[in-house]
């Protein structure tokens, strides 16, 4: 046990299965990068470091630095899965996916299922998503929602360093296509995280903290502000229950239901555009099944329905903050004559 | 050697070539030194060395004609027109820079300048240009349209399939790969598989290979294209090889480069020195005319970061202005 990265804890699971299964590759752009340079090798290890060092420790041929061919690569990454390998294929910035969604969505979510039960895909896509880097529009997204209304594919979406290693292990070890998403703000985030593998499973949520009064729902980046708020509302008396589902696909329905039935009112936190995002699917299955239970509106706290913008006083503004979420949360504890006016 | 059609330029366009180089240049060189303060926000990606290409293209545009740019995008934006105090103010996230505010850097665009956009995504532009040049075919402008990409956008399947729309839709455009030996930190030798000239070929888009920091020999070229094109002979291609003076964003380390490989280009193939050599030695323009270009695009910079820093940003209201909200 050491403290570790974020950037750390995925590197060193990358690592660790790499060395168990013979089986596992790596590939993305620059991902050792360097190739056919005058200068080192090695050179970048991504974009931001994180597979920084396993072309030292695997050899070019199991860490495959791929050309800008984001459609060519992630489908073959996919053809690759069906024929024994168990490829963990790099994309870069989320907002890519455009340019190859085929191969993932028609392609790589489908066998299992179209070809009768009698084929596996054991590919993992990781991938940076999410705003704070002042990266604009076509590099802040969050896209999950997205990859989580496809049958077939798993989202997994890690909110520490701990979870990042034991998620990315059980998604290389998951016989279906993983959609990995890490928080580029994330990546130098430290806790305490264990030398050895381990496995976390998928479809487990896990309480952060737990409470009485509200019940908030929260993913990746947005656990830790989550658990901020809580931590501020203690002190005033309101006691919640933090949840990250850690999976949208599967996602962990029974343990929120069964939270929000002890607590009666829910706040989800979603960093993914307002429309058709986890927080609006996860409310209405909580209306559908639990709306006995409910003792006041369920409130959401996500970003406007705007594209990500660039100038930082706008993107501070946009995306989810602690204070956002303690005022959503003392809203579902006022009196519900009172709500219905706001 | 034939003498360059360039170098029978008008006066009045040499200075109007150098001044653009020269402020693409000091453009850049200035925001490396801003951005090193921490005053600039986000990703910045220089274009600094490569000047020849923007300029000895776009000199055979107007407004009518249409570009699509890269994420390494300032210098096209100089040099189809866009005011530089309003890039200048875009790149600090400043209410009155070119896009509000909202897109930084990455999407500096004009539109009425034809400057369809610097882009985030690469490969991103070429099917933009063909759309472009769809435009104005149909619309009767006379038009044509440029579509730069880099060679690592030269893999992307968008180069690949809008070049064959472009032959087969017999579309007014010319693709401009500016080769500058990288992607990221994989270099082009390694990279690019094949031929980039064949390449254009196998589509029926007959390809011209240039020294990118030839200022003269690109604005042949390029000249030589466009007019092609501009007069229904179908797409075209340009393959310029040339060098980035910085790293593939601000921030990068370089480890991939060779000790010294910067410092070299600049000492040895410098595009702007070779401008200012050729044009002296042919007695075209004196010393004097290129140092007074020099003072007043210095003046011209300093004042677009002197107004930029002190620039309003946007307001929280406009965070939600120019789309489509549903509530
Ligand atoms: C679809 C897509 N893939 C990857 C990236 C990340 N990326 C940004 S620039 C770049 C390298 C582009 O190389 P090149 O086209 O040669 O242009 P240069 O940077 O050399 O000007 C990469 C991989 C991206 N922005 N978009
Ligand atoms: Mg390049």
């Amino acid at each position: 046990m050491s403290k570790k990265s974020f950037r750390q804890a995925i590197n060193e699971a990358l690592a660790q299965e790499m060395e168990r299964d013979p089986r596992v590759v790596i590939m993305g752009e620059d991902i050792a990068g360097g190739l056919g340079a005058p200068g080192e090798d090695d050179a970048w290890g991504g974009v931001l470091g994180v597979t920084k060092g396993l072309m030292g420790k695997f050899g070019r041929e199991r860490v495959l630095d791929t050309p800008i061919t984001e459609s060519g690569f992630i489908g073959a990454a996919a053809g690759a899965a069906l024929r024994g390998l168990r490829p963990v294929a790099e994309l870069m910035f989320v907002d890519f996916m455009g340019v190859c969604f085929d191969q993932i969505f028609n392609q790589a979510a489908k066998f299992r299922y179209m070809f009768g039960g009698k084929a596996t895909t054991p590919l993992v896509i990781r991938t940076m998503f999410g705003a704070g880097f002042r990266a604009a529009s076509q590099h802040s997204q969050c896209l999950y929602p997205i990859f989580t209304h496809i049958p077939g594919l798993k989202v997994v979406i890690p909110s520490s360093p701990y979870e990042a290693k034991g998620l990315l292990i059980q998604a290389i070890r998951d016989d279906d296509p993983v959609v990995f998403f890490e928080h580029k703000v994330m990546y130098d985030v430290e806790e305490e995280v264990p030398d050895e593998p381990y496995a976390i499973p998928f479809g487990e949520a896990r309480f952060v903290r737990e409470g009485d009064d509200v019940t908030i729902v929260a993913f990746g980046r947005m656990v830790s502000l989550a658990s901020q708020a809580a931590e501020a509302l203690a002190k005033e008396g309101v006691s919640c229950s933090v949840i990250d589902p850690r999976t949208t696909s599967p996602l962990d329905l029974p343990t929120i239901l069964e939270s929000v039935r002890e607590t009666g009112r829910l706040v989800l936190v979603d960093e993914a555009s307002p429309r058709c995002n986890l927080a609006t699917d996860i409310s209405a299955q909580v209306a559908e099944q639990a709306f006995d239970a409910l003792k006041a509106p369920i409130r959401m706290v996500s970003p406007p329905h705007t594209p990500v913008p660039f100038a930082p006083a706008l993107e501070d503004e946009f995306v989810p903050n602690a204070e956002k979420i303690a005022a959503a949360v003392r809203s579902t504890m006022r009196a519900p004559s009172k709500q219905a006016a706001e | 050697m034939a003498m360059s059609r360039a170098l029978q330029l008008s006066r009045e366009d040499l200075l109007r070539a150098y001044r653009q180089m020269r402020t693409i240049r000091e453009f850049e060189e200035r925001v490396h030194a801003e951005f090193a303060t921490g005053e600039i926000p986000g990703f910045v990606h220089l274009y600094a060395g490569e000047e020849a290409s923007a300029v000895g293209v776009c000199m055979h545009l107007t407004d009518k004609d249409a570009i699509a740019s890269t994420h390494r995008g300032h210098g096209h934006c100089i040099a189809k027109g866009c005011d530089v105090h309003g890039m200048m103010a875009e790149i600090y996230g400043r209410k009155s820079g070119l896009c509000a505010g909202k897109g930084g850097s990455m999407h500096i665009a004009d539109v009425s300048k034809g400057m369809l956009g610097a882009n985030g995504i690469v490969g991103g532009g070429a099917p933009l240009a063909c759309g472009a040049a769809l435009a104005a075919k149909t619309l009767k402008t006379g038009g044509v349209a440029v579509a730069f990409g880099g060679d690592g956008a030269s893999n992307q399947g968008t180069t690949a399939e809008s070049m064959n729309l472009a032959t087969v839709w017999k579309l007014p455009v010319i693709f401009v790969l500016e080769d500058n030996g990288y992607a990221e930190s994989t270099a082009s030798g390694w990279s690019v598989g094949g031929d980039a000239i064949k390449r254009a070929e196998g589509f029926g888009i007959p390809g011209v290979r240039v020294d990118g920091h030839d200022f003269f020999a690109v604005h042949d070229a390029a000249g030589e294209a466009i007019e092609r094109t501009r007069s229904g002979g179908g797409p075209s291609f340009l393959h310029l090889k040339l060098n980035r003076y910085y790293g593939h964003f601000e921030g990068d380390g370089q480890a991939y480069r060779r000790d010294g490989e910067v410092a070299r280009l600049r000492a040895e193939i410098d595009t702007l020195d070779r401008f200012r050599r050729r044009v002296t030695e042919a007695k075209l323009l004196e010393e004097n005319d290129l140092a007074g270009v020099d003072r007043e695009v210095l003046a011209l910079i300093e004042d677009s970061v002197r107004t930029a820093k002190s620039a309003a940003a946007p307001k929280s209201a406009d965070l939600l202005t120019d789309v489509y909200l549903s509530y």
